[in-house]
This record gives structure tokens, sequence and C-alpha cells, in this order.
């Protein structure tokens, strides 16, 4: 029967569920994924982002909530000029983070080479 | 008192950490320094705190090198203040066990209380069997006794601000201290439970002081301790009593709703209410955050707008332990220059 | 749970409910989507109890669901509320009884509007005085009309005939207490209990023997929402609300749902057939939905009246399996026969929601 109407989807995102294994990856070849303070810095700089919404925070932000299609999209606008790495104020090595993040594929698993640029 | 003829008495109301190092400055100075504490034992809240920020320093050692280097002090726990009152050049204070005090000057070191978190039914405090208080958590580590945590926890959260930062819980000001308890007690979870999941959820990081901002990135990436911003909204308990918390992650512009095992409430420093009897029989100002008022909040941080009553610690707001100790001896020189007619 | 810990909270939540001499006034929309409740309430509080409960024809919608859909503004609605005040004033009562707990809340937002900025109770009395000629007194006592079965629960236990017991198995019923929102959100302090763990109804259900289930989403709205639902395209905002809150209590196996709004238990009663249309999942055991009840139905249930005539056919979800739990005899073939064995109809049977 259509009544017009179904029920919505959550937006809410419930971390119970979220699959941090890519982030784990991500960490363990690049730990200082982990000391992003969110202060965008990155994303004021960024080239790619004022065209196609590219941020370094929301990607590691949506790696740790299981937005995955939104982190991809993201990266697949990095231009990898180096911005980012030189604002910083705490010094991640964002250019080694987001060519880590390209090896590693959706699933978690790591491409050949893993690691080593 | 018991025979110290020649040396002056100095009032101190409060035997935690400023009162301490207050009376022990003022021995130094030749003062006889006279304790009064309500509690029954000396040290306030930080006798009661199992290792301090930002170094995870045991508190305990430096409680008693206080109580060792106040020995010589008269301390009288259990007190109940009778009538205290100008007298003279100076003021009288009658205490419940016939104990009848003649000084000039008084120290008010008489802290801060900590907020009530039951107050913020939202969290459960009281009623979900696994919310517990920063302080509830520090009683944990000292003496391992807690029925609200249960076997080995794989998913802890810590929400900030409980009672400060509130309008509606009655307490405008920033506790100050959480932010940074908050971290040292999630790092000590995740020395205890290494499998865990930490979250804190946060308004703003207030990392202010000497080694915090190293603290917060050690907990980051030493710990992995994960950082929501947002103010959790609501807490549930589910049919295994395990805790839902809710809160918006705003740098995300999402809800987010996470089930845990353990939830912490940094119920922050609010002003000591008990105090205000005795602060309105004394002709003191209470400022409007409900703590003592300083002469000015800048030059004359331990004196009050009365002749001959001083302050120190946390009465007049919320404080750091090494502020409360620098601002003990402030006050004891205060007491010293007064008294010897500066 | 730590059950004394909410004792705590109840304590300073206490609200002063005198015993006797009401004016009663009606929601809009009870009356057909529940139509035994309103009858039932003067009857059990007249009739059974021997209370004074007032009511008149003149009475008009409080202007809520007007006000809540942003269609009139609040000066309007007030001066609405100041009618009813002054057909209280003019019956010679002082206490106040809201059928609807969006009434309630509105009389309620009225009189603290007003003690916040009296200029405003001065120009709707300008305001009714022009458009009606009437005056009127502010009434001392304000009450949701659970709020006084829950002062009588008590007397109720006494005279009760059957008890929310499975009478099989000894087991209280297991019971989820869902307060409207407008009940005691916006000014705790005028509900009973409070907001966070109101009592008004875990209180009445724990008298007549039931146990109350505490399940995480029992604070959130039905999902109605005025706009949400009445808007069509927005309708399923209103039903995912519902089915959250249905999720949430599902581990706990509730017997019964009891509430005390006009729009929560509609559509927690009827949304389960719209989502079980949708999503082919149920409730309640064996396939059947979980029961609704108004806390009038409940407490007339408790008293012994006829499921019938308390018009539980009116219901989606059917209330059998509960009647059979608590041991309640029922005609199966008046359940469709109104007053005078007028025949209703039977409705058309769901294709995936049980019903008898």
């Amino acid at each position: 029967m259509d009544f017009g109407f179904s029920l919505a989807p959550s937006s809410a995102v419930n971390l119970d569920t979220v699959d941090l294994s890519r982030y784990n990856r991500l960490v363990r070849l690049e730990p200082d994924a982990r000391i992003c303070m969110a202060c965008g810095s990155c994303s004021a700089t960024c080239t790619a982002g004022p065209f196609s919404g590219m941020s370094v925070r929301k990607v590691l932000l949506g790696l740790q909530r299981g937005q995955d299609a939104q982190v991809n999209r993201m990266l697949s606008a990095c231009m990898l000029c180096g911005k980012c790495t030189m604002v910083c104020p705490r010094g991640i090595n964002t250019r080694n983070l987001i060519l880590n993040l390209c090896r590693i594929a959706a699933d978690g698993s790591v491409s050949k080479g893993e690691g080593r640029l | 008192m018991e025979g110290k003829p020649n040396k002056e008495q100095v009032a101190i109301i409060g035997a935690g950490i400023a009162g301490l190092e207050a009376a022990h400055q003022l021995l130094r100075l030749g003062y006889a320094p006279v304790l009064i504490e309500q509690a029954d034992h000396a040290g306030g809240h930080v006798a009661e705190w199992n290792r301090l920020f930002p170094d995870k320093a045991p508190a305990a050692p430096l409680v008693e090198e206080l109580l060792e280097q106040t020995r010589e002090a008269t301390l009288i726990l259990r007190a109940k203040i009778l009538s205290a009152g100008r007298l003279g050049d100076g003021f009288n204070i009658r205490l419940s066990d016939g104990t009848s005090l003649h000084v000039r000057a008084i120290l008010m070191a008489t802290g801060f209380s900590l907020f009530e978190a039951w107050k913020k039914e939202e969290y459960g405090y009281g009623v979900y069997d696994r919310v517990l208080t920063n302080a509830d958590l520090e009683h944990w580590f000292n003496t391992g006794d807690d029925t609200r945590i249960k076997g080995d926890l794989k998913r802890i959260g810590f929400v900030h601000c409980v009672g400060s930062r509130d309008v509606k819980a009655g307490n405008t000001q920033c506790s100050k201290v959480c932010c940074i308890t908050a971290i040292k007690q999630a790092i000590e979870m995740k020395e205890r439970f290494p499998e865990a999941e930490i979250w804190c959820f946060y308004m703003d990081l207030r990392l202010f002081g000497k080694k915090y901002e190293d603290f917060y990135i050690g907990a980051q990436r030493d710990y992995g301790i994960h950082f929501i911003r947002g103010r959790v909204s609501e807490v549930s308990e589910n049919i295994d009593g395990k805790v839902i918390v809710k809160a918006e992650d705003t740098l995300n512009g999402k809800p987010v709703k996470v089930t845990l095992d353990a939830l912490v409430l940094m119920a922050g420093m609010v002003c000591n209410r008990d105090i205000q009897p005795l602060a309105k029989e004394l002709s003191l100002s209470i400022d409007d955050d409900g703590y003592l008022k300083s002469r000015d909040n800048i030059g004359s941080v331990t004196r009050s707008d009365r002749k001959g009553i001083f302050l120190a610690g946390a009465a007049t707001g919320p404080k750091t332990i090494p502020e409360t100790l620098a601002e003990a001896r402030s006050a004891a020189l205060d007491i010293h220059n007064f008294l010897s007619g500066e | 749970m730590i059950y004394q810990g909410k004792q705590k909270i109840w304590s300073d939540y206490q609200k002063e409910i005198p015993s006797d001499h009401w004016f009663y006034v009606r929601s809009c929309i009870r009356q057909s989507f529940f139509p035994g409740s309103e009858k039932w309430f003067l009857g059990i509080c007249r009739d059974m109890l021997g209370k004074d409960i007032h009511e008149t024809e003149h009475h008009t919608t409080c202007g809520g669901i007007a006000y809540h859909c942003d269609v009139i503004p609040q000066l309007t609605a007030m001066t609405i509320v100041a009618r009813q005040f002054a057909l209280m004033t003019e019956a010679g009562y002082k206490n106040l009884v809201a059928s609807c707990i969006t009434s309630f809340g509105n009389y309620t937002e009225t009189l603290e509007t007003w003690r916040e900025f009296p200029e405003l109770e001065a120009r709707v009395r300008e305001a009714l005085w022009k458009s009606c000629r009437r005056e009127f007194e502010k009434p001392e006592y304000v009450a949701h009309a659970s709020d006084l079965i829950y002062k009588f629960r008590g007397e109720i236990a006494e005279k009760a005939k059957f008890r929310l017991v499975d009478h099989r198995t000894g087991e209280p019923l297991r019971v989820v207490e869902h307060i409207g929102c407008h009940y005691s959100k916006m000014f705790p302090h005028k509900g009973v209990g409070g907001a966070e763990y109101p009592c008004v109804l875990s209180g009445m259900a724990e008298s007549w023997g039931g146990r109350i289930i505490d399940y995480p989403e029992r604070r959130h709205c039905c999902g109605f929402g005025f706009r949400q639902y009445l808007v069509k395209a927005n309708r399923g905002y209103s039903m995912s609300n519902t089915h959250k809150k249905f999720e949430s209590m599902e581990p706990y196996h509730p017997d019964m749902i009891i509430t005390n709004c006009p729009g929560c238990p509609y559509f927690l009663d009827r949304w389960q057939y719209v989502i079980s249309e949708q999503t082919g999942k149920t409730y309640g055991q064996n396939g059947y939905g979980i029961p609704v009840l108004t806390y009038e139905e409940l407490a007339g249930l408790v008293l012994g009246i006829d499921p019938w005539d308390l018009g539980l056919q009116i219901h989606q979800v059917a209330v059998e399996p509960l009647l059979d739990k608590l041991g309640i005899a029922y005609d199966p073939a008046k359940k469709y026969l109104g007053l005078n064995e007028k025949d209703i109809m039977k409705p058309g049977l769901p294709t995936v929601l049980r019903c008898c």
C-alpha cells in the first residue's frame, strides 16, 4: 500500500556501529592523524577546497564517523600541493597522511607497498 | 590555647590546602595560626584526590607535607562557628567546642563545593548504574571500591562542564580545572583498560596552564583518546544497564550516539554556599557568582573589602592547586604586613 | 537503574492538587480518537469517587493546535484561554482541569507569560472584554486530568476489580508510560515528578500493580509534532519518531503503553499498523501490536468497566491479548456493537499486524 510517506532515515552517527578499521590503519601508517585539533588551518589554505569541498580536517573526522563516501569524494579532489602541510600548527604530515589514505582501500585493506612512499 | 603565649593568633577558616599553606607560612613568620575546619580531616578536596595534573603526581604526599609543615599550628576539626564578629580592633570567634578566639586577622580559606551532579537530571547521576563523577573516579583510583565500575570496561565517556558554564545550573563560570582533569582521568582509565575506546565530550578545551597542551597532545597521540566537540544532551540506560549518550558532534554538524560501559561527569567547582551566613556576619561581600568578593580581581585578589579579613584559594573562584598555594603564601604575607603595621 | 535516585528527584517535583471542585475543559480531538476516555473520566470521578467536576457546553478549543502550527499568534491563543477562565469564573470555580496535554501546556504557558509580563495580561483582559464582554479570575490551580487520576490512584486501587498483573503467572505487567511533551517539558515544576522522570503515569501503574519499564527513548516525543503530521509529506518524520521509540522499547517486551496526551496514544497505536505494512515488523507477541491505552481507559479496566464500553474497539492494535492477561472477560460478539447495540461495522484487517 502506498501511504504517500515512509520512515525517514536518521542523520545521526551511531558510534557503536562505525567501522574504525580504516582510521586505525591510517593511524598505524601516520600516527599524527590522531593529533588533529580541528583548527581548520588546512581547509582555509586548501587550493582545492573552495571548489570541491576538500578539507583534511573533515577527512579525518569523516573517517572516525563512518562517512566513507564523503571522505573518498574529498580525497579525489586533493591536488597534493602541500599547502596544508605548511600551515598545520601541530606539524602533521598531511601529505603523507593523504597519500597513505589513498592507498588504503575503502574496505580497510592496503594496496602493495604499505606505508612506503 | 596550648601555651603559645608570645605569638599572635590568626584565625584561618578552612584547613584545605589554602589554609594549610597559609598556616605554614604564618608559623614561619612567627604567628600562631588556628585552623578551623568543619570536616573531620584537613586537606580539603585534595586529600580525597588520587593523582594531580599535569604530571600525574600523587596527591597524598602534597597533603602529608602540608600537614607536617603545620604541626605547630592549632587544628580544630569538626568545628562549627557559633558566632563571629568585630570586637575592639579585631574579631571574636566562638566555636561549638567552647573555644573562643580573639584575633586581629582572619583568613577565609573556605574553598569551593563540587557541583552536585544529580541536579543535571538528564545525565542520570544517582539514577543510572554506570554514571559517576570525577570525584567518584578519584575515590575508585584510591580504593578500588565502586560498584558502578563493572568488569573490563571497553567504552568510556567523559562529559566536560557538568554544572559549569551553565546558566540554568546557576553557574556561569568556567570551572577551569575540569578539561585538564578529564584528560588526566581519561589517560589513567586508558592505562587501566588499554583496550578501551574513550571519548571526551567538550564545549571548548581550555588548556591554559603549564604542560596542559602537551598533556592534551599526549592524550591524543599516545593514548588515542577521542575528543568530540559537543555538549552531551541526554543520557539513558539500556536493557543491559549500559549508558547511552547523545550529543551533537558540532564539528561534523551531526548528532552522535554511543553506548558506554561507564560515563564520568566532570562536576565543576561551584561556590561554597555553606559559608554565606559567616560571610554575612563578617559583612563580607559576595560576588554575583556566589564566591567571596576580592577587593579587586587584579592586584588585591587575596584582600577582602573589610579590614583584617583576607582571602585565599577557591573561596574567590575556581583555582588550580599551584594558584591556590601561591595565593595562600601571598595572603600570609599580606596578613603579616597588616599585623606588623604596614 | 537506581529506583531511590528517581524518588529523590520526584520529591523535588511535588505538585499541589486539590481533591475536589474542578472546572473541566475537554480536548478537541480525543472524543473522536478515544471516545470513551473523557466520558469515563467524568464517570469515574463523579459517579465512582463522588467528586464535583463541572463542565459547560460553551467552552471552545484552547487554540493550542492553531498556536503550535503558527496559524494564530500567542496573543490570540491567550485570549481564547482567557475566555475559558471567564467561563470557569462565571460557573463559580477556582480549579481548572484540562483533558488535553497541549491545553494544559497552553494554560500553564499563558499564566507563566502573564506572571513574567503583566502588561500582556492587561492587553488580553482588554481584548476579551472588547470581543466577548467577559471578565475572569485566574485559576488558583491548573491540573491535567491525569494529575487528578494520579491523585485518586489510591482510591481507585481500593475499588479495583483487576490488578495490572498477568493472572495466569502472577507476574506484574510490564508497562511503558509515555508522557505528552507539553505536560512538563516546558515547565518541569508544573508536572508531577518533573520532566526527566515524570511519575504521573508511573505512579498510577505502580499503584495498580504494574511494573514500569524505563527504556532509552522514554523521553522522546511520539512524533505527532503538529506540523510534522498535519502536512502529509512530512508524516514520515512523525512515524520515524514513533518507530524509534518502538525499536528502543522492543527488548523489554512491554505488555502495554499508557499515555496522557490526545495525540500520543493515537500515533503510538495507529503507526504500529503503518510501520507493519511498510517494514513487516510488529512489536507485540505473536504478530500482535502493543496495546496503547489512555490513563482513563486503564483506570476503567482496573475498576472493572466493560472494555467495549470504554471504547477499546476503536483502537487499531487489538487489546484482547492484554485483556486475557488481566483476566478481564469480554464478549467478542459485542466488540463492534455501539450504544443500544447499534452495529458500528467491523473494520477491514491489516495485511501484517494481527488483529482479532
